[in-house]
């Protein structure tokens, strides 16, 4: 594989993923951190104000 | 007009013309007018940051179909083996995480905001089904990378198709037949539904909030034994 070594990446991923394991529920920490990512910008966007919002009719 | 006119060289006027082409114009025309087609203000709800995830997906997916323009352009040897290649290749990759997270983001919005009300039931189903087909552009990209990634994939997803019957038509293993279905019939299906579900959008309107419940002051309230005596 062509890389620019592991000096240039910002994380390291030539190593297996990690998992989280709950009862039957197995989720991969990359995919559990997106989801956790997705929540806190769907909550944000409901709280945060709306710039320009009196320009609007 | 005198009476003496002869009828026939009365010009048809625009309700009569016959033609497909006028009764398409016609039909738009009325369902889409110009100003509610590309409108200059919304109404005062949409100032709301989570009435910006439709467009935010509208332009990931912009960037999904450019990035893989080029990649269908040079080919796998050059987004495997050249410095831009890669690029390019994260470039694809980056935007489709953006378009898919975008997406259900835009989902969840408008799954709790009920978007189907108002006579939205198409609006609503359109997105649901471009949401369908993304997974399925997303899955059969995954498998044509031409790497042991994609090796992996289809065959990890092979037995579960094949067991619901699907694999005599949707072959995994086939990289021809999903590179064909990644790059030709699905992205043409997702891209048709986006443009159905904006202009719904724009014929029906954006959708009002919920109405918040009846201040508790306005319910008529039972009298305290405070207030009785």
């Amino acid at each position: 594989m062509k890389s620019g070594g592991p000096a240039v990446l910002a994380i390291d991923l030539n190593h297996p993923g990690h998992y989280i394991h709950w009862g039957v529920i197995q989720i991969s920490v990359a995919n559990f951190v997106i989801i956790l990512l997705m929540i806190a910008i769907f909550v944000a966007a409901l709280l945060l104000p709306f710039p320009g919002r009196r320009r609007h009719r | 007009m005198t009476a003496a006119q002869p009828a026939a060289t009365k010009p048809p006027t625009d309700s009569e013309a016959g033609s497909w082409t006028g009764w398409v114009r016609r039909r738009a025309l009325r369902n889409f007018p110009p100003e509610e087609l590309l409108p200059d203000s919304q109404p005062v709800y949409v100032a709301s940051w989570i009435y910006v995830f439709g467009v935010a997906t509208i332009a990931a997916f912009i960037v999904v179909l450019v990035s893989g323009g080029v990649l269908a352009l040079r080919g796998p040897v050059w987004w495997h083996g050249s410095d831009v290649g890669h690029y390019v290749n994260s470039l694809h990759l980056w935007s489709v995480e953006l378009f898919m997270a975008f997406m259900v983001i835009h989902l969840w919005g408008k799954f709790f905001m009920a978007a189907w009300r108002g006579r939205r039931a198409m609006t609503w189903i359109t997105g649901a089904i471009s949401f369908l087909a993304s997974i399925g552009t997303a899955f059969t990209g995954y498998v044509s990378q031409q790497n042991l990634d994609s090796q992996w994939i289809a065959t990890q997803a092979k037995d579960g198709l094949n067991s619901v019957g699907i694999g005599a038509y949707f072959n995994v293993l086939d990289f021809g037949q999903m590179l064909m279905w990644h790059i030709v019939l699905l992205p043409l299906a997702v891209g048709l539904l986006v443009v159905a579900h904006v202009l719904l959008v724009r014929h029906r309107g954006v959708v009002r909030p919920l109405p918040l419940p009846p201040p508790k002051a306005e319910v008529p309230a039972q009298a305290t034994p405070r207030e009785a005596s």
